[in-house]
């Protein structure tokens, strides 16, 4: 048994070798946060835990610390996201103190998407640091006791360090060069970009199994159920750094009942994911779909989760 | 070099409309390159500026002149005399110009007819583009002379991120992605190993966020006014 750093549940699943099974909710563009329980309370026996995005999209809504406090409360388990669009060295470090404070023990590191592309997009972008520099910055704050300005912290903290990687960006061979390095800058889970090109993440698994990597972080899949053909194409031609492949669009085409097909897509590609060496689990992405989880989960069969 | 361009002629019509007496002056360095403030620039401006203060019944001349750099207070002194004579001047300099007049002569009213908005170099005739932020403390050695921090939206010192594809960024497929082409000069280079390191957080207190406005003194060649 490994020495757990943070004790998340997320950490044990992924300690105990079983199949681990991840979700996202996104807050709301107001305070009201009714919605987004009722969505964690639906998938609570389904998930380990719970990515909480940081206003995703450049969108102001309500803050991921917030909701994920809130999951706490509710017995469940957050990964809050954190991006450096929004927040200079001070804040980041300042919430991330905050969030453990309110119990939070997963934290996710990314950059986060462009202010351009959001509902302020006359806004100041931060950047003071990248998506690397965050997570050896959240390391180097736990395990070393030092803040990113070098001056040490009073007492512990432990969380749990993941971030993102994306296999169908470009350079193709640098995305395993990249996921070394991020595993190198304090990354514990990884969770991927949406996977629809099964024989590309194939390929990037076949490259990170060659450096042995996936004995040294956890790589969960991304997986997002498509709800429509018009979901599908939005995502094919306006969603940065997914790629669809024709075939996927064309088979939503011909499908009679889209949603049944967009699940059993889902469900497949979850099934193929367990059959890949060195995929540790799933990371769903229903995006305004998120009653669906426990279907998919279910007829994935990794229902029922397990107990750590 | 400083690039800019012109403001609207609407905005700056508005600008002069309170005076009587307007000088458009040109700047004939680095926004005569980059065809906004030159002196062809600045007699095309004062033209569309007299049209347009006819049709408003606008009362008063505008006369045009330029001179080789209005960020130097002795090419501002040889026309020092002429430039007092105005009501206001309509700089065509880029914003460093526009705030050395004032600077250099406190009596002067002048408004900015450019927005200054980068200092880079002509890609193609009629195209310019943003190469350098000013940071203070230069990374091009790390990035084989491609400056991720003007370059990349995101200023990442550790790209390409995750939403760079077919070698142009995420925000833009008319955007090539700076990590991209790092990328490749490295790996031409035979240097891709140089991307393993993890290139800590960037000291920006080198850069205007250092506290405002910034300084440089060379103690060597200051004059002894002592």
């Amino acid at each position: 048994m490994l020495e757990l750093i943070a004790g998340s549940k997320l950490e044990k699943t992924i300690n105990s070798g079983q199949f681990v099974v991840t979700g996202e909710l996104g807050p709301p563009k107001g305070a009201d946060l009714t919605q987004l329980k009722h969505h964690a309370e639906g998938m609570r026996n389904h998930v380990e835990a719970y990515n909480i995005t940081d206003n995703q999209t450049a969108i102001v809504r309500t803050s991921s610390i917030a909701c994920g406090a809130t999951l706490v409360q509710m017995g469940l388990e957050p990964i809050i996201q954190i991006v450096v669009r929004d927040r200079n060295r001070i804040c980041i470090q300042s919430d991330v103190l905050g969030a453990h404070a309110l119990g939070v023990k997963n934290i996710l590191c990314l950059a986060g998407d462009h202010q351009k592309f959001g509902n302020e997009p006359g806004s100041k972008g931060v950047f003071d640091i990248d998506s690397m520099q965050l997570l050896k910055g959240l390391k180097d704050l736990r395990d070393e006791k030092k803040f990113m300005g070098g001056e040490e912290l009073n007492g512990e903290l432990s969380y749990f360090l993941g971030a993102v990687e994306n296999p169908f960006a470009d350079p193709f061979e640098y995305r395993v060069d990249r996921l070394e390095k991020k595993i190198n800058a304090g990354a514990s889970f990884i969770q991927t970009q949406c996977i629809f090109d099964l024989d590309r993440f194939e390929r990037w698994m076949e490259m990170v199994r060659e450096r042995g990597l996936h004995k040294k972080v956890a790589i969960l899949g991304g997986v997002t159920p498509i709800k429509s053909l018009g979901a599908a194409r939005y995502m094919k031609n306006n969603v940065s750094g997914i790629t669809i492949p024709d075939e996927l669009i064309e088979r939503m085409t011909g499908a009679e009942k889209k949603k049944e097909e967009g699940l059993k897509i889902a469900i497949e590609t979850i099934q193929r994911l367990k059959e890949i060496e060195g995929v540790a689990g799933v990371h769903i992405m229903a995006i305004a779909w998120e009653e669906v989880v426990p279907e998919i989960v279910e007829r994935a069969g990794l229902y029922p989760r397990p107990k750590v | 070099m400083i690039i800019a361009e012109r403001k609207p002629l609407e905005k700056i019509a508005a600008m002069a409309a309170p005076y009587k007496r307007v000088c458009v002056l040109g700047c004939n360095t680095c926004v005569a390159v980059c065809m906004a403030g030159g002196q062809k620039e600045a007699e095309e401006t004062a033209t569309l500026l007299r049209i347009h203060r006819n049709k408003e019944n606008v009362v008063g001349e505008v006369e045009v002149f330029s001179i080789e750099r209005q960020c130097e207070f002795e090419m501002i002194d040889e026309v020092l005399e002429k430039l007092k004579s105005y009501d206001v001047i309509v700089s065509l300099a880029c914003g460093v110009g526009v705030q050395t007049l004032v600077e250099h002569v406190p009596s002067l009213r002048v408004v900015p007819g450019l927005n200054t908005t980068s200092m880079g170099y002509p890609t193609e005739q009629g195209v310019w583009k943003e190469r350098c932020l000013g940071c203070g403390d230069c990374v091009l050695d790390l990035t084989m002379g491609i400056c991720p921090i003007t370059r990349c939206a995101k200023s990442i010192l550790n790209g390409p991120c995750g939403g760079s594809a077919e070698g142009k960024c995420e925000l833009g497929k008319d955007i090539d992605c700076a990590w991209h082409l790092i990328h490749e000069r490295l790996s031409a280079f035979g240097r891709l190993s140089d991307l393993e390191e993890i290139q800590p957080p960037k000291d920006w207190s080198k850069s205007h966020h250092g506290g405002g406005a910034r300084t440089s003194v060379r103690e060597d060649v200051r004059i002894d006014r002592g």
